[in-house]
């Protein structure tokens, strides 16, 4: 029987076998921030520890850092402390770091592809869910807790029991005007906020193939948010040809040597999966959540309907008593206050792009505050290079700095209680986005038409059915 | 690690579906770099308004007036972020073992890798555990780890899945850094293999 790409990678790296346990797995890239691994340096130190391999391990402070005023000393005593250990931490071990107004700042998983330091076949974790990010680039990649970020730390290793795994194959051509986010939402919504617990998955299709790498990221991003272990996508020529050039990436012959090897990674056409799931490209429109977990998703246009797959117990009324909607409510046309473009998932230079393209001779409507995080200083260097700076600031928005910002709301960047927000980020639960926040999740040209409608509206853009029953 | 074999208690019930780790300890209790006291912020949000006072009768505090060791709670548990400080923060108030239908992933690992047990039971046998401990809340709840096993009166008993590694570390308090730290050699040595 034929290999995975998934096996391909975790049997390269498979240390050791422990009969009825995990297997020991190598790391080759461990990417860490300052929320999930102070506790992990002090449990290091306790023990009379280094890092084994500081060279393997890259830091950037993204989570608590402010989004205004980055020359200035952070207010919040606690978020500036929490960003002082990372320093520290990261200069007692050798580590690089990547600190505030660095221009290799930004969200861990904007700069870790962005810098070249996450390349093809690789074992990359973080203590961090959004991990899955990296395996855009065919890595197992997946989020880690503190007591393994200290694992990796002092052997480099981690005990990983083998997930199960599942094929998610798209085909066909998406409309015009539905982007990658809209995609993923699509899918988590027809398989559930749990539907993969337990899998590792693999993005196959026509429409991945077809996909940018800023797009596959946004993909196997919210691999999570259906409850996997990752996501990963097979490298092609698109992957190599982003990682070419990058600041820690092989170059010349070696590069070339590298390539060659990535080309074995795929998946044997014999293989066979734990599950398979297909689903037809013409069948996905822009996309909105109503709820409190990203499976409670509908196209834009669709009423809210009266469950959601994985959510149909106590938990579904109470996500619509929290969002403020009824069942069989038309969510199109309802006015919101907030729109939040950013984050790991929808931070990235091609969401900026299509924002700006999408609002270019508008402008912003009256009462929506609208915050823009470019994902890293890179992305923020480049939407002035390209002059998407320009475009936005004739449509009344101002760019912000980067960070994961409102996201999670840990730093200052906090949606009022009560309040309405269309947010490219990748979770609506209660609370995420600041005290009694109503996140409503979508992709960057619906936040884009919600910025200058101020309402939920299906993108100028989309050039799919009409309407839907 | 402290050593888990038997556990006898009554029951905390959170019955709900999907709950997420923002649920279980919101972010902004996340700035501390000491992995302590997090038991006080546990589902912080459901218990206090915005002006941190107690909400009267909440779900949780209503059924903590004694201690208990055992959390019950609706399927997909844990979903969301990979913040370790949930499992801490369950532990911290005291619990020894979370029952559910299904767990996410990383919540699992985070909870195994702090002595605190997921235990992972059918839909049926949560559903019937849930009903039986709404008509009686001092219903005393048994889990045995040697066994793999839980039981409770009128729901009956069902065994849960753990391989026989991680049964042990839990039986005997090791953990999964003592063993890699045990094993350089073989880590070492599949370094050198790679690079030849």
């Amino acid at each position: 029987m034929g290999k995975t790409l998934f096996d391909k990678i975790w049997e390269a790296h498979r240390v050791m076998e422990i009969p009825d346990g995990p297997d020991v797995l190598y790391i080759d890239r461990h990417l860490i921030h300052e929320v999930t691994s102070p506790q992990a340096f002090n449990a290091l130190k306790s023990k009379g520890m280094k890092v084994f391999r500081p060279e393997r391990t890259f830091a950037t402070c993204d989570h608590n850092t402010p989004t205004l005023h980055q020359e200035l000393p952070i207010g919040d005593p606690a978020s500036a402390e929490a960003v002082a250990a990372l320093a520290r931490n990261t200069s007692d071990n050798g580590i690089r770091h990547f600190p505030l107004g660095d221009p290799g700042n930004g969200i861990v998983h904007v700069i870790g592809p962005e810098q070249g330091i996450v390349l093809c076949g690789q074992t990359v974790v973080c203590g961090d869910s959004h991990t899955a990010t990296h395996g855009a680039f065919g890595n197992i990649a997946f989020g880690i807790g503190t007591s393994e970020v200290e694992m990796v730390f002092a052997t480099q290793c981690l005990m990983q029991s083998r997930p199960r795994q599942a094929r998610i194959t798209v085909d066909g051509k998406l409309a015009r005007g539905v982007t990658p986010k809209d995609v993923i939402l699509y899918i988590i919504s027809r398989l559930g906020t749990g539907g993969c617990t337990g899998c590792f998955v693999e993005y196959s299709g026509e429409v991945f193939r077809n996909m940018s790498m800023d797009g596959r990221m946004t993909v196997c991003n919210m691999s999570i948010e259906m409850g996997a272990k990752g996501g990963i996508v097979a490298p092609d020529d698109t992957t190599f040809a982003y990682i070419k050039g990058r600041r820690f990436a092989p170059s010349g012959e070696e590069f070339d040597r590298r390539v060659a090897e990535w080309k074995s990674l795929y998946t044997d056409e014999d293989a066979v999966f734990d599950m398979e799931y297909r689903f037809d490209a013409a069948d996905i429109r822009p996309m909105i959540t109503y709820g409190t977990n990203p499976g409670m998703g509908v196209p834009v246009g669709s009423a809210v309907p009266d469950k959601a797959v994985g959510c149909d117990g106590p938990g579904f009324d109470k996500a619509l008593a929290y969002m403020g909607f009824h069942k069989g409510q038309q969510l199109e046309g309802f006015r919101i206050d907030y729109v939040f473009l950013g984050s790991c998932t929808n931070g990235r230079i091609e969401d900026f792009r299509a924002f700006a393209g999408a609002v270019k001779g508008r402008h912003k409507a009256d009462g929506v505050t609208v915050w823009l995080v470019p994902g890293s200083k890179e992305v923020e260097r480049m939407i002035e290079e390209e002059g998407i700076g320009k475009i936005l600031k004739e449509a009344g928005f101002e760019l912000r700095q980067p960070g994961c910002s409102a996201c999670l709301a840990m730093n200052a960047d906090k949606i009022p209680e009560g309040k309405y927000a269309v947010s490219t980020s990748n979770r609506n639960f209660e609370g995420r986005q600041g005290y009694g926040a109503r996140t409503i999740l979508a992709g960057p040209l619906v936040a884009a038409e919600a910025a200058v409608t101020g309402r939920i509206s299906v993108p100028l853009s989309f050039e799919g059915a009409p309407s839907i029953a | 690690m402290r050593k888990i074999t038997e556990i006898h208690s009554r029951a905390v019930l959170v019955p709900t579906e999907n709950i997420d780790t923002d649920q279980i300890i919101p972010a902004r209790f996340l700035k501390t770099t000491s992995r302590e006291g997090f038991g006080e912020k546990l589902f912080y949000d459901w218990r206090y308004d915005a002006d941190g006072r107690m909400i009267e009768d909440n779900i949780i505090d209503s059924q903590m007036k004694e201690r208990k060791c055992i959390l019950v709670a609706g399927d997909n548990f844990g979903c969301g972020s990979s913040r370790e400080h949930a499992a801490w923060a369950i532990a911290d108030a005291g619990f020894m073992a979370v029952v559910s239908s299904s767990f996410a992933d990383i919540f699992r690992n985070n909870a195994l890798n702090n002595a605190l047990l997921p235990v992972q039971v059918s839909h049926g046998f949560l559903a019937a555990l849930i009903s039986a401990i709404r008509s009686d809340p001092e219903l005393a709840v048994d889990i045995d780890l040697p066994s793999q096993s839980i039981s409770a009166k009128g729901v009956g008993t069902e065994r849960f899945p753990v391989n026989g590694y991680k049964k042990e570390c839990l039986m005997k308090g090791y953990s999964d850094i003592d063993y890699l730290l045990a094993h350089k050699d073989s880590i070492l040595r599949y370094e050198a293999e790679r690079d030849a």
